[in-house]
């Protein structure tokens, strides 16, 4: 743990967990402003580090790349190091205070929606460091990158609901929802939460397809494909890339 | 008025206890008994099996099973029918009633009769359980009713009853039935201690039933859960309302109900735990609404309703409503999601809050918009609600919200 960044993530991810379970005297209530920050704040330092990680660390790069070494490998060794920074980080900033004040189902799921936010918006982070050599035009990508998946997809879902109020969106939605690795994150904890609201009516379509053994499966498996689809792009684009 | 009737049925025994008992082993018939007794005799039944097509009740008797004694109705007929004032049915287990789409076949007729005592017995697999039709001054406590009716067609009601007045309903365990307990023009009467769960449709359905009484009774796990309906003057006090689940389950749905009070009521994982509509001048007061998904749906054809002192903890939405007319107060509750200070001190926030949150209105106009609740895009939505309300109509607040959960 030499990085003074993710110490302090640390720390900081440390300080809200243990502080909003003091204040809140309502786990549940807690659980979701923890779920806020797991949506919001997860995603954007782990992109935000792993870009700025890249280019600070791009002349050491760049001089391994002139040692006999894959540079497919090199790729994959960085980027497997700086998730694993990232998730002791979230282990003991989340999941051991989790652990102690609120050992829950619900924890548990939010514990593991942090982490493959994490892993799914570091592949991100790297496929845009590899894509542009500009640190500032790389940042600005990862940046605009976490902006519409918070806030411009969810908008746009949004309109399109209005838009398209008469026809039948429910199953639509579904499909829409994995377009988005947040929205994914966002509804398997739903599920646990606010299971009684969800039982309404689309609720219950949501509850039927994502709540069962299938379901869940599938849930997986698309956070798989957010996770390891970007950083497969970006290594077959490093392997190519002109340093 | 429960004092009275217990004091009377009291009396019936005693007095049944100075007149002549007869006795009926297995093999023997119980109809026989019946037709030889005198009015206000014993008839003690020991146990085994009575299989008579349809025991009539005709004159004042007590009727008393020694260990449960079985009457099987081989699913043809209907049991027992009492149609004489000031019978008392105790300690059978009554199965197997028969089933009709015509007639509305029961384990327990109570025809026409007042003074009726039907206690400590067990009905399994029966059409209706006890029904009550005409009947005054009756007295049903302690019955277990159990069916595994799988649809509203296949299964009848636990308690039926239809054109009563002064019933009293008291400790029954109802499950496995259309209704647990269902009510059409009864009046003054008394539901309570009553369980009543898994039921394929309502827990408890009232309608055009005055001047009714309900408390202490658990609701949980039923299909829509519970409805009172066309009703004046109902009270409901320290009943449960638990885990009633699905698109169109309520802890309880008021429709047309006026002049009623709730109060001291626990609402639990509800998918609504109140849906209102069209009543008017109820008080509901002193509830705690815990993890509902709406706390209270109230329509706009509601007006003059006064909620107030409740705790809403944990529910996903507090209030929803779908019209922008208010008429309705909310003052001086304990909301969860409140954000405001009390700078005198005097335990009353010094803003209003306002429990209808924006999205609970987009949810009710697009339903699939139900995706994106807690999403940080609607989240700001919410913010900007909050500080320029501008959508959710204007009223709709409560002025003194509580600073502390109140002590229910």
């Amino acid at each position: 743990m030499r990085n003074r960044i993710i110490l302090a993530y640390t720390i900081l991810l440390a300080l809200v967990t243990i502080s909003l379970f003091a204040l809140e005297d309502n786990p549940a209530k807690a659980i979701m402003s923890l779920l806020n920050i797991g949506i919001l704040i997860v995603p954007l330092v782990s992109s935000i580090f792993c870009t700025i990680y890249l280019y600070n660390s791009a002349e050491f790069i760049e001089l391994l790349v002139a040692q006999p070494i894959r540079r497919s490998r090199l790729l994959w060794g960085v980027y497997l190091g700086m998730i694993t920074a990232l998730l002791i980080a979230l282990l003991a900033g989340i999941g051991l205070p989790l652990l102690l004040l609120h050992p829950a189902a619900t924890s548990l799921n939010l514990f593991f929606i942090s982490c493959s936010l994490t892993i799914v918006f570091a592949s991100l982070a790297t496929l845009s460091a590899v894509l542009t050599r500009d640190k500032a035009k790389g940042i600005g990508l990862c940046l605009l990158l976490w902006f519409y998946f918070t806030f411009i997809f969810d908008g746009l879902v949004l309109l399109v609901l209005f838009q398209f109020a008469d026809y039948p969106l429910d199953t639509a939605m579904i499909g829409m929802s994995m377009l988005n690795p947040i929205d994914m994150a966002r509804i398997g904890m739903l599920l646990q939460l606010d299971i009684s609201a969800m039982m309404g009516l689309t609720g219950a379509l949501f509850q039927d397809f994502f709540g069962t053994g299938t379901g869940f499966f599938l849930i997986v498996l698309v956070m798989i494909v957010w996770m390891a689809f970007p950083i497969l792009l970006a290594v077959r684009r490093f392997n190519h890339k002109d340093l | 008025m429960i004092r009275l009737l217990l004091l009377y049925i009291l009396t019936v025994t005693a007095g049944a206890a100075r007149a002549a008992i007869h006795l009926v082993k297995a093999g023997e018939s119980i109809q026989a008994a019946i037709n030889k007794a005198q009015p206000g005799d014993l008839i003690k039944v020991y146990p085994g099996t009575f299989r008579e097509k349809g025991i009539q009740i005709n004159k004042p008797l007590v009727l008393m099973g020694v260990d449960y004694p079985v009457l099987d109705g081989e699913k043809k007929y209907e049991i027992l029918t009492i149609t004489a004032d000031h019978v008392v049915v105790q300690g059978f287990e009554l199965i197997r009633s028969g089933y009709s789409s015509m007639n509305e076949l029961a384990a327990i007729r109570i025809k026409e009769a007042a003074y009726v005592g039907i206690r400590n017995n067990r009905l399994n697999e029966n059409f209706f359980g006890i029904y009550c039709q005409h009947a005054r001054y009756a007295f049903i406590a302690n019955n277990r009713i159990v069916s595994n009716g799988s649809s509203e067609l296949e299964a009848g009601n636990g308690i039926h009853a239809w054109k009563s007045d002064h019933l009293v309903i008291q400790q029954n365990n109802i499950t496995g039935h259309r209704d647990g307990i269902y009510f059409e023009f009864v009046t003054e009467s008394t539901i309570a201690h009553n369980t009543s769960h898994k039921n394929i449709r309502y827990g408890l359905h009232f309608m055009f039933s005055h001047q009714d009484i309900y408390t202490n009774n658990t609701f949980s796990e039923n299909g829509a859960g519970v409805a009172v309906m066309y009703s004046r003057q109902v009270t409901m006090y320290h009943n449960r309302f638990i885990d009633n689940w699905g698109s169109a389950a309520y802890g309880i749905l008021l429709k047309e109900i006026s002049d009623s009070k709730a109060a001291f009521n626990e609402f639990s994982r509800n998918t609504a735990a109140i849906y209102m509509e069209g009543s008017s001048r109820l008080n509901i007061y002193a509830n705690r609404f815990n993890q509902n998904g709406y706390g209270i749906r109230i329509q706009a054809s509601c007006d003059n309703n006064n909620i107030s002192k409740n705790n809403f903890i944990a529910n996903s939405f507090d209030i929803a409503t779908n019209g922008s007319l208010v008429l309705n107060s909310f003052d001086g509750n304990y909301w969860d999601k409140y954000e405001g200070y009390d700078l005198n001190k005097d335990g009353i926030g010094d803003v209003p809050y306002r429990p209808l949150s924006l999205f609970a209105l987009i949810v009710e106009r697009n339903n699939s918009s139900m995706m994106l609740f807690r999403s940080p895009m609607v989240g700001l939505l919410e913010r900007a609600e909050k500080i320029m309300p501008g959508i959710t109509p204007e009223q709709l607040k409560d002025n003194k919200p509580q600073m502390k959960p109140l002590p229910l």
